[in-house]
């Protein structure tokens, strides 16, 4: 009953509770027969609101202002060049990834660039970073839909062990994130950053360093998404990012994570990501419209913030 | 008092610096631009903008962010297309209805201390499911009287400027010279000493959220008195223009500083920037990324200035 106690109080059980009590609701329906379909689509298309989600925690944990708003061009430019690059050929597979992982660390060497030599507050910065890697993507793209090479394609669509593949990278990613968010003294850097930017400059923390690794790091994982994602639908298409945008803030939000900053977890982030699939395909299973299914997927945001939220001050 | 009046004049010097040299660039690239007729061409899709910067301004005044204004705008547009022209008072009880939960949006976001961001994400989902249950796909019709108001030709200036004039007065007169505009950027600057003066922090924020929610219901208003129709998506990009709007136009995120005058100057200067950039003949493909580019030049001239500025004041 202790452990049941300290588990409570942990900030992302909430996400967790909803998630089931959504999934299970949704396998009530069917009587059971869906569960393990249900449960694998879940976790493929959570793993990219996952992948993506972390990166905007690291970015959110910095403290108030601090949002990542170019994910979503970053996302489309690199799955864009990638799949151009690879061209449909197996052996390029390497190579592909190399370059989604160079245009995240470009964006996000950009991202920071603007925030720290202009002192523009980085949700202005990363807006107008993510218009120019927009355009970058329309130009490189220019309507055309090339496929991935059969090599990716497979590995994206299966499972190994019953487990989606893009799970398992995703899992991959949140081990190393939780690592460094944790047990790293970065870790302890962002958040102490994120709980008072002056005091953990006069404790003698490399603040710009912190944050300037943590924006690269968030369009690094911004572009891995967009490759993976590209690969998982068969080409990329230019909004293919674009409602990642709202869904990395909401994850990072609804899985615990304190807005202003300062206070963060990863486990939340899974516990998040597979409500807000969950949520979509329960009102999909009930047979709902579109209308009702946006009104209910917003009314259910709000009332999950409103049971897991004001439990912290200091807020803004 | 003529230091303060000053420094909020110097806050204004940027944004309007910038709009006209954006404004002499086109009429340099177009001249046939520099008319009755090309002016209001050119600045008639800013007066929705405008408005709905002004929305985003009065929520950021008091700390908090809206990312919900591009589906409520999109969401008015289409009570407007369809029950303010078949059913005015119906209509009309809808608008006052979203008018209301906004400044509900406002209390509850203050009550249960909770982050604005996410709540206004979760009232964007809401406002874009309404919208689609009204028009699921593209249509309905303006009602005439907001056709004429959009399409009506003043002597003298065009109807762009005209609103655009109007907005800012209004804006300006409300925000920064009432008592309670002066109340809701208190609350944005330090909210606990204006509480321990003895205003009521839910009062403030109830009517800084249903004023934003008012000046949203406009812009949707206006914007179907552009377009002639409506569409549930036709205004989800206001939600990063009017940001973008209000920094653009001197405002800050945080402490309740805020322009009014700088917002409508702000939202004028992006769509100039649209325009600007299909003159100059850049590919359609770098449009998006050019505006970016503007945004960034805009800001680093802040940068630049605001450190002439403050080397000036230091004796």
């Amino acid at each position: 009953m202790i452990s049941f106690g300290r588990l409570a109080k942990k900030p992302w059980i909430w996400a967790w509770i909803a998630a089931f009590v959504v999934w299970f609701a949704t396998i009530m329906v069917t009587g059971g027969a869906s569960t393990l379909g249900l449960s694998q689509a879940a976790l493929t298309f959570a793993a990219f609101s996952i992948i993506v989600g972390i990166g905007q925690m690291f970015v959110i944990t910095l403290g108030p202002g601090n949002i990542d708003l170019s994910v979503p061009a970053t996302m489309t430019l690199a799955g864009t060049v990638a799949l151009k690059l690879m061209n449909v050929d197996n052996s390029m597979v390497v190579p592909g990834l190399l370059v989604a992982v160079l245009i995240g660390v470009a964006v996000g060497v950009g991202n920071y660039a603007l925030i720290k030599a202009l002192r523009i507050p980085p949700i202005i910065a990363t807006l107008s970073m993510s218009f120019i890697v927009q355009s970058a993507a329309i130009w490189t793209n220019r309507g055309l839909r090339i496929k991935p090479p059969a090599v990716l394609a497979d590995f994206t669509t299966s499972s190994t062990l019953g487990v989606p593949n893009v799970a398992l990278v995703a899992l991959g990613l949140s081990l190393i994130a939780w690592v460094l968010l944790e047990k790293s003294v970065y870790g302890r850097w962002i958040s102490a950053i994120g709980q008072s930017m002056a005091a953990a400059r006069m404790a003698g923390i490399p603040v710009d360093g912190a944050r300037f690794v943590t924006y690269l790091f968030c369009a690094v994982l911004a572009s891995v998404a967009g490759y993976l994602l590209a690969c998982f639908s068969g080409g990329a298409a230019l909004n293919m990012g674009a409602e990642y945008l709202l869904m990395s803030i909401a994850v990072v939000v609804i899985g615990g994570t304190a807005v202003a900053g300062g206070d963060s977890n990863v486990p939340g982030i899974w516990g998040a990501s597979l409500f807000m699939f969950l949520v979509v395909s329960m009102l999909n299973t009930y047979g709902i419209g579109a209308g009702i299914r946006l009104i209910m997927t917003g009314l259910i945001i709000i009332s999950v913030i409103m049971l897991a939220g004001g439990r912290r001050t200091g807020m803004r | 008092m003529k230091l303060r009046l000053t420094s909020d004049a110097m806050r204004l010097l940027i944004p309007a610096l910038s709009m006209t040299v954006l404004l002499a660039a086109v009429f340099w690239l177009q001249p046939r631009a520099m008319s009755y007729f090309g002016l209001n061409l050119l600045l008639n899709l800013a007066v929705p903008i405008a408005l709905a910067t002004i929305a985003q301004m009065l929520v950021m005044a008091v700390n908090d962010l809206d990312l919900s204004i591009g589906a409520f705008v999109s969401f008015v547009a289409c009570v407007t297309a369809t029950f303010l022209r078949d059913a005015p008072l119906i209509g009309t009880l809808i608008l006052a209805g979203a008018v209301g939960v906004y400044a509900l949006i406002g209390v509850v976001i203050y009550l249960r201390n909770l982050p604005s961001i996410v709540v206004t994400l979760g009232m964007s989902f809401v406002w874009a499911g309404l919208a689609v249950l009204m028009l699921p796909a593209p249509g309905g019709q303006a009602p005439d009287w907001v056709r004429w108001l959009m399409t009506v030709k003043p002597p003298l200036m065009p109807m762009a400027i005209v609103a655009s004039i109007v907005i800012a007065i209004v804006a300006h007169l409300i925000v920064m010279r009432s008592s309670l505009g002066v109340l809701i950027r208190g609350v944005g600057g330090n909210q606990r000493s204006v509480e321990r003066a003895g205003w009521s922090i839910i009062a403030a924020r109830a009517a800084a959220y249903g004023l934003a929610g008012l000046f949203a219901v406009a812009a949707g208003i206006a914007l179907v008195g552009l377009t002639t129709s409506a569409d549930a998506n036709i205004a989800l990009r206001y939600t990063l223009l009017s940001i973008a709007g209000v920094i653009l136009g001197g405002g800050e995120f945080t402490g309740g500083r805020v322009s009014p005058i700088g917002a409508v100057i702000g939202a004028l200067t992006l769509t100039l920037a649209g325009s600007f950039l299909s003159f100059l003949r850049i590919s359609p493909d770098w449009q998006i990324g050019a505006q970016g580019a503007i945004l960034i030049i805009v800001l680093a001239l802040r940068l630049v200035f605001n450190r002439v500025e403050k080397r000036g004041a230091r004796p």
